[in-house]
Formats: structure tokens, C-alpha cells, sequence
């Protein structure tokens, strides 16, 4: 079946937007819910039946909210900071392969593209601390920037392992090649590397650092830094970072899901279609929110250690291994 | 050269147990009261603010008007009359006004009182748009107007 | 690994800023303010600006009748408010030579045990929230709560309790709550072993812990700071036996030490001294005499004409109340030595070079209540 490209953009364009809005709210939602019951309590049940609603409720609060631009903050980059963190995390879902057949855009430099756009995240974040002018966005501010470009390179050391493995820049073709059971899967395809599990977890901790989720929410840290660089943001500007922030989860979670857990394949070989994705995909931002709720967070220094110390020689080492046994044992 | 990997596998293997015990609790009924819908009802001890006891056989107070609990307030939040009435022995209560917003709920009257015409309060759900309702809180009205024997 | 900053080779004036924390900071627990000199993220110097919740507790005791200051002694430590009860009702029997009866004394120490599991289970849970843990406090109050309703059956409140009086106890322990202690007692020791497995043994928190916030034994004695801080530093005083009063001597408890004297220390003093009073409950349950709850006391109360002391270990250290009675119905004069100020008074030396990360630990770690502070 051939769609007339305007039609086809038009689609995918609403698509993405509203998977990534639907997303953005009901995950607060599944957060406050999966926080609420590890902890033994309620959660939201007030709006709506088990407070369905309240990511409603919570979106026209934030929108009827007054924005403050404190005074002695550059405007323009205050203003411009949401906006930032917003597009470029939206942009990743252009070419997110969601089945062979669901791909907003099938470009075959897709991988490249999606961490290109991925790392623009950390400059809206420091804009958004350095324009605040406030003492607590700017040392959250700075974290980050440390924090984030520390871990950009254990997390494109793994994505180039899989890259030799699957040889193709393509998502789909990435993807493609997983097909099979779940042994065909890059996080159990021992024989290119026997330690591609321990990459799929580097991986993850990368993920994880890079959307500034706990144990590295550097970026908030609201027992030290009130709420880092979010201090000064009122409003929906507030709104739009937390927006970001879900969008990045989803993002960094379907790229697992999509470099190491076979996308859209089924682990038994049958059915495959976008449901094995996305129950993949939840599973693993549950897995998110489930870290979180479990661990404080780590030091600043920490983290930089954890990084340099143990995560880039490892993916180092990985890289190395695959390689070396690629050129041995050829394809 | 052991030292940092064991320190790596074993750091990761106690990340793993956390997990596994948030898990646990996952699945685990909820222990909180969801408040406005469901409440608790108080002990018998529990000390709220105080009433004035009703006499079953006569529905009044038995309050002789001594001022104890007066004096003995630390906050200095009651204020007592009391008047004899031609016939009775002893005085009764016409006024008995606690003022809430000082009182700290220490029982130093209930415990002074030597005809134990006091007791506490199980209500806690107190809430008022005006100060004055708590200001002054008169006793002796409530307790006529309290259905209860 | 960079964890303190030596400033002894730099040279010039640093540029250094001033960090506000609180008195509405989110780390501070309560009306705290901390102004820090800040070099990046070290802290260069640290200045505790306190008394934002000052409420004139010692002028208050020497304005009113003796008994009528029992309500405040719960209220200047809410979370030992037991311990606090003891030490004022104890000077006062002291004073006036009032014997009390052994059950009262048992249940004295019954509760106030009790009173420092909650205390020091309100403390994990803050603290772990100091860094960002959030779900263990939840789990820290799902058993303070039970705690909390027998003491609330008990006592009739559930914070300020005000159970103590002159001679004894208020009201006499019921079945109820001797039956219910014992079964929280059982249930309390299979969670003091998760939470060593979900907090004390993660990874994260022994990177935050270990080796960080030093306060060795001689900064402690040079501030007087007690109690965990001091037995954290390895020293084992504990005024429950270097004074013993009530029936803490026929009671069997270790006093728990920690050499290192940093923020796992003190942790681990903590979670020990939790069993430990669990031990001691388990003891005083079995050995609870019958008896009267309270002793013949006068009405009107005149203790002779002298200077009076007496020290509890609380759950943060040693509060010391001094009485001066002239005689008459009104204290001359009430002093009230409280732990916090003390333990908090170590925190601008020993922070000084420290991330900021860390000296918010170093801060959850002392385990402050702020009107204790200020009284």
C-alpha cells in the first residue's frame, strides 16, 4: 500500500506527537502509581478512577500557572531552554523503527541521527541552569554537563559494539537482523562477544544517566539543590521539562529495546508486530522507575568515577573483544 | 587487581537485592488510611480537646465550679463561673469556656478535677474558617445541646 | 578519589560565594538556616545561623508551677518526648525526694525505648530522603506507626505524650499494650534485617557513607557533642550506664561503638542501638513488676531550696535538666541541656573542605531536630 508522502508526513507527524504527549502524561501517572505501591501506599485515586485523570488535572494546574521570568535572567534563554530540551527528544521518534512496517521515517543513518539529537539534551539543561541565575541551577548546572558528557562515551563505545555486530546504521536493518528467538537477540548473542549482557547494562546505566534519572538526578537533586536547574521554572516551562524528561525515558528505552532486546520481535519466534515492541519498551521504562524507587542517589563524584573508572574501560574492553573476535571469526 | 572487580560484582549484586526487596513490597497489600474516605476511630485514652462529662441521671454537668482545673493550666486557656442555686448544696457550672487555640492538650485538668466532671474528646477532625470558633469553645453549651447521655 | 579540597597551595583570593541553605531548605528538616562559603561545590566555610523557632522553654519553666511545665518537655525534642518527660520528672522526684514505684519505673523505660525506635526509625527515613532515597521512609513509618498507636493507645497521644508524672505514670499499662509490644517486637527484628539488605549493604549508600564526615572523638569532647555522634567516634558513653537512673542497671544492653567516626558509623550505631532497644523492651516486658503505678505525691509541690540535676540519654544524646528550687511553688530556675545544639555545633568544623552532596550527609547524619536546637 502506497501513502501520498504529504499524507504519510502529516500521520506520522500527529502520531509521533501524540504518542510522545500520551506518554509523557500517563507515564507521570504509571510513576506515581508504581512509586506509590512500592512504597505501600495509594497513589492518585482521587481524579478519576485510580486517578486516570490526574495527569489531566495536573496539565491544566501547570498551564493555568503563572510563568515567572525572575528577574536578571536572559529572557530569551530562559525562555528558549524548554523549548530545546523539548524538540530534540521529540526528533528520535521520527526514526524509531516501532515495527518493520512502523517507521515514521526510515533513514539509514537513523542511529546516528537519534544520538546526535540525544546528546542536544544536556545544552537545553544548561541553559536552562546558567540563564536562571540562581546559585542552586548553576551548580546542578554544571553537574550535569560533567555528568552527561561522562557518560556519552562508555554509552557510544556499546552503540559502536552493536553497530559492528549488526553492521548497518539503520534501525530497521538493526532490528532486522535480530530476528528469530529471543538467542538471536544482540543482548544474547554471546558468540559475537560473551559480554554482551554486561553491555546491554552498561547501556542501561548509561540510559539512565543520560535522561538524568535516579540514582543520577543530578539535575534535580531536590534534597541538596531544591530542584537544580528546574528552580526558577514556573508553570508549563516547569511543565515542559518534565514533559522532556518523559519523552527522553521513552527514547532511551526504545533504543534498548531496539540495539539489544530485538524490537519488534517476538523471544519465541512467533507473532512478531509493534505489541513486542512496546511491552519490551514498558517493561524497560518500568525497570526505570523501579531503580528509582529503590536507590538514593549517588554522589556527584560518584557517578564521574563510576564512568571513567568502571563503565568506559568496560565498554572499552567490549569493544576490543568484539572486534577482535569479529576479525578471527569473520561473520 | 581482585579488589575492584569484586567490589563491582558485588556492588551490582546489592543493587539487584534492593530491587528485589522494593519487588516484594510491590505486591504487598497498602498499609495507609485513605484519609477523607476511611478513618480511624480514636483509643479510649486518646486525648483530644476536653468536654464537660453529662450525668446520666440528671443530664448535667457535675462540675462544682472549684476553678482546680483553672489553676492548674498550664496555658491558662479555662475560664470557669459558677453559681449556687437556691436549694443545692453545692455550686454548678453556668460558664465553661476553653480557649483551643492555646490549649496544648496536656490533661492537666481532667487529672485536677476532684468531682470528675471532665473528659477528652475523641474528635480530631477539627476544622473551622473562623479563629473565634476555637477561641472560645463553650463547654457548657455543647454539652446541652450533645444528644448523647 | 577527590573528596576534600586542600586549599593550602592556592594562591590569591578564591572566588568564592555565599550558599544559602534554608531556612527553608529542603535539607535543613525545619527552620535551619546554614549560610556556606562555597568554593565550586567545597564548602570553604560554614556558618549556622539558628533561633528561628526559639520559644523561651527554659523561661517558660520558671514561670509556672513545676507540674505544669510537663507539657512543654515533650515538646522541645518531639521525637524523644518520652526521654525528655524523664529527665524533668526525674529532677523534680530527685528534688523532692520522691520515691517511684518499680512498675513505674519499668514502664518508664518500657516507653521510652520504644520512644527512641521511633525516633531513630524517623531518622533512617529522613536521612535516606537527605540522599534521595525515597521509598524507605515509607517503609521506616509503616513501623513507626505501629509503635506510634500503642503508645497512642497507651498514653492517649501519639508525638507529645506528657505519660510521666511526678512519682510515676499518668495511667497503668494495659494487657493490651504489654500483648502488642511483644508482637511489635517480633515483627521488628525481620525488618531491621531488610532494611540492612535494601539500605545498609547498597552500594550507593556505602559510597556515600563510608569514609565521609569525620568527627573524631576529640572534636566531639571539644563540642560536647554525645550520643551517636560520639559513639560513632568509638567512645562508648552513654549516660544509660556512665549515670545509670531509673532501672537501666539491672537491664542487660550493650552500648554499640563505631571506631571510624564517619557518616556509616554513626548509621551503624543507630541500627544497632534500634536491637538494642529492642533487647531492652524484650527484658523489661518480662520483667514488669506488679505493683502501683504512682507514688503518695503532695498535691501542692515544694521541693527544699537547692540545685538539682539530671541527665537521660536521649535518642541524640545526653539532655541534662538543672533545677534551682527556692522552695516554693515555682522553679527558680530551668536549664535544659539539649543534644542537638551541641551535635549540631561540630557541623561548621567538621564540613569545612567537604562537597556540598557530603555535607549534606554529614548533616542528615547528626539526626537534628531543630526546636531542640533553639528550644
Amino acid at each position: 500500500m502506497i501513502i501520498p508522502e504529504p499524507f504519510r508526513l502529516l500521520t506520522s507527524l500527529l502520531a509521533v506527537a501524540g504518542f510522545i504527549g500520551a506518554n509523557a502524561a500517563y507515564l507521570v501517572w504509571v510513576e506515581r502509581k508504581a512509586a506509590a505501591w512500592f512504597q505501600r501506599r495509594a497513589g492518585p485515586t482521587e481524579v478519576g478512577w485510580g486517578g486516570l485523570l490526574q495527569p489531566l488535572a495536573d496539565a491544566i494546574k501547570l498551564m493555568s500557572k503563572q510563568i515567572i521570568v525572575p528577574p536578571g535572567t536572559d529572557r530569551l534563554l530562559f525562555c528558549l531552554a524548554p523549548v530545546l530540551i523539548m524538540v530534540p527528544a521529540a526528533m528520535c521518534f521520527a526514526v524509531l523503527p516501532f515495527s518493520a512496517a512502523l517507521v515514521p521515517r526510515d533513514i539509514n543513518v537513523s542511529l546516528l541521527m537519534v544520538f546526535a539529537f540525544g546528546s542536544l539534551n544536556v545544552i537545553a539543561v544548561m541553559l536552562a541552569g546558567w540563564s536562571s541565575r540562581n546559585k542552586y541551577a548553576i551548580i546542578s548546572a554544571a553537574r550535569v554537563v560533567s555528568q552527561n558528557v561522562a557518560y556519552e562515551i562508555p554509552m557510544l563505545l556499546v552503540v559502536i559494539t552493536v553497530l559492528m555486530v549488526s553492521r548497518t546504521m539503520n534501525l530497521t536493518e538493526i532490528v532486522a537482523k535480530q530476528a528469530g528467538g529471543f538467542w538471536h537477540w544482540n543482548v544474547f548473542n554471546l558468540a559475537a562477544n560473551p559480554l554482551m549482557p554486561v553491555t546491554f547494562v552498561i547501556f542501561f546505566i548509561c540510559m539512565l544517566a543520560e535522561t538524568n534519572r535516579a540514582p543520577f538526578d543530578m539535575a534535580e537533586a531536590e534534597s541538596e539543590l531544591v530542584a537544580g536547574v528546574f528552580t526558577e521554572y514556573a508553570g508549563m516551562g516547569f511543565g515542559v521539562f518534565f514533559m522532556a524528561e518523559y519523552a527522553n525515558i521513552v527514547a532511551g528505552c526504545a533504543m534498548a529495546t531496539i540495539l539489544f532486546l530485538g524490537g519488534w520481535h517476538s523471544p519465541i519466534g512467533l507473532w512478531p508486530g509493534v505489541w513486542w515492541f512496546l511491552l519490551k519498551m514498558y517493561f524497560l521504562i518500568f525497570t526505570v522507575i523501579w531503580v528509582r524507587w529503590t536507590f538514593p542517589r549517588t554522589q556527584f563524584y560518584g557517578l564521574l568515577n563510576l564512568s571513567w573508572k568502571i563503565l568506559i574501560p568496560l565498554s572499552l574492553f567490549t569493544l576490543v573483544l568484539t572486534s577482535g573476535l569479529l576479525k578471527i571469526f569473520g561473520r | 587487581m581482585k579488589a575492584p572487580f569484586n567490589e563491582v560484582i558485588s556492588g551490582f549484586v546489592s543493587l539487584l537485592t534492593g530491587m528485589g526487596i522494593t519487588l516484594g513490597q510491590l505486591f504487598r497489600p497498602i498499609v495507609t488510611v485513605q484519609y477523607p474516605h476511611q478513618t480511624l476511630t480514636m483509643p479510649k485514652r486518646f486525648r483530644g480537646h476536653i468536654l464537660l462529662k453529662k450525668e446520666p441521671t440528671t443530664g448535667k454537668s457535675t462540675c462544682v465550679a472549684c476553678d482546680l482545673c483553672v489553676k492548674a493550666c498550664p496555658s491558662d486557656c479555662i475560664l470557669v463561673e459558677g453559681e449556687k442555686k437556691p436549694g443545692e448544696k453545692r455550686k454548678s457550672v453556668t460558664l465553661f469556656e476553653l480557649d483551643y487555640t492555646k490549649c496544648s492538650l496536656c490533661g492537666a485538668c481532667v487529672e485536677v478535677c476532684p468531682v470528675d466532671a471532665l473528659e477528652y474528646s475523641r474528635a480530631y477532625n477539627l476544622a473551622s474558617t473562623s479563629k473565634q470558633e476555637y477561641k472560645v469553645m463553650d463547654l457548657v453549651k455543647r454539652l446541652e445541646d450533645s444528644k448523647h447521655p | 578519589m577527590l573528596k576534600v579540597l586542600d586549599t593550602s597551595h592556592s594562591t590569591g583570593p578564591q572566588e568564592t560565594f555565599v550558599l544559602n541553605l534554608g531556612p527553608q531548605h529542603p535539607a535543613t528538616h525545619g527552620v535551619l538556616r546554614v549560610k556556606l562559603t562555597m568554593d565550586g561545590e567545597f564548602i570553604t566555610n560554614a556558618e549556622i545561623v539558628c533561633g528561628y523557632i526559639h520559644r523561651e522553654h527554659e523561661k517558660m519553666g520558671e514561670n509556672r508551677k513545676w507540674d505544669q511545665f510537663l507539657p512543654n518537655t515533650s515538646r522541645i525534642d518531639y521525637l524523644s518526648a518520652m526521654m525528655y518527660t524523664h529527665a524533668y520528672v526525674a529532677v523534680v522526684e530527685k528534688a523532692a525526694g520522691i520515691q517511684v514505684p518499680r512498675r513505674a519505673e519499668y514502664v518508664r523505660v518500657l516507653t521510652s525505648e520504644m520512644n527512641r525506635i521511633t525516633s531513630h526509625l524517623l531518622w533512617w527515613g529522613a536521612f535516606l530522603i537527605d540522599l534521595g532515597g525515597l521509598t524507605p521512609m515509607l517503609y521506616a513509618f509503616d513501623d513507626r506507626e505501629m509503635v506510634l498507636d500503642l503508645l497512642e493507645a497507651l498514653t492517649g497521644a501519639r508525638l507529645t505524650f506528657c505519660y510521666y508524672r511526678f512519682g510515676g505514670l499518668c495511667d497503668d499499662v494495659t494487657d493490651d499494650f504489654l500483648t502488642g509490644t511483644r508482637k511489635f517486637v517480633k515483627h521488628f527484628r525481620p525488618r531491621l534485617k531488610i532494611f540492612r539488605r535494601l539500605v545498609t549493604d547498597n552500594i550507593i549508600v556505602r559510597k556515600r557513607l563510608e569514609d565521609l564526615g569525620h568527627v573524631p572523638a576529640e572534636m566531639c569532647r571539644k563540642y560536647g557533642a554525645t550520643g551517636p555522634m560520639i559513639r560513632g567516634a568509638g567512645v562508648a558513653y552513654d549516660v544509660r550506664r556512665a549515670e545509670p537512673y531509673s532501672v537501666y542497671p539491672e537491664l542487660e544492653f550493650d552500648i554499640p561503638t563505631q571506631p571510624a567516626g564517619d557518616n556509616m558509623a554513626r548509621y551503624l550505631v543507630r541500627m544497632a542501638e534500634m536491637e538494642q532497644s529492642l533487647r531492652i523492651i524484650e527484658q523489661t516486658l518480662d520483667k514488669m513488676p506488679d505493683g502501683p503505678f504512682m507514688a503518695k505525691v503532695p498535691r501542692i509541690l515544694r521541693p527544699p531550696a537547692g540545685d538539682y540535676v539530671f541527665a537521660v540519654e536521649s535518642a541524640r544524646g545526653r539532655f541534662e535538666v538543672r533545677v534551682v528550687s527556692s522552695g516554693k511553688e515555682i522553679p527558680h530556675r530551668v536549664r535544659l541541656r539539649s543534644p542537638c545544639f551541641c551535635n549540631l555545633s561540630v557541623f561548621e568544623e567538621a564540613c569545612r573542605g567537604m562537597l556540598l552532596a557530603d555535607a549534606l550527609a554529614l548533616m542528615g547524619s547528626i539526626d537534628l531536630v531543630i526546636p531542640d536546637i533553639d528550644r
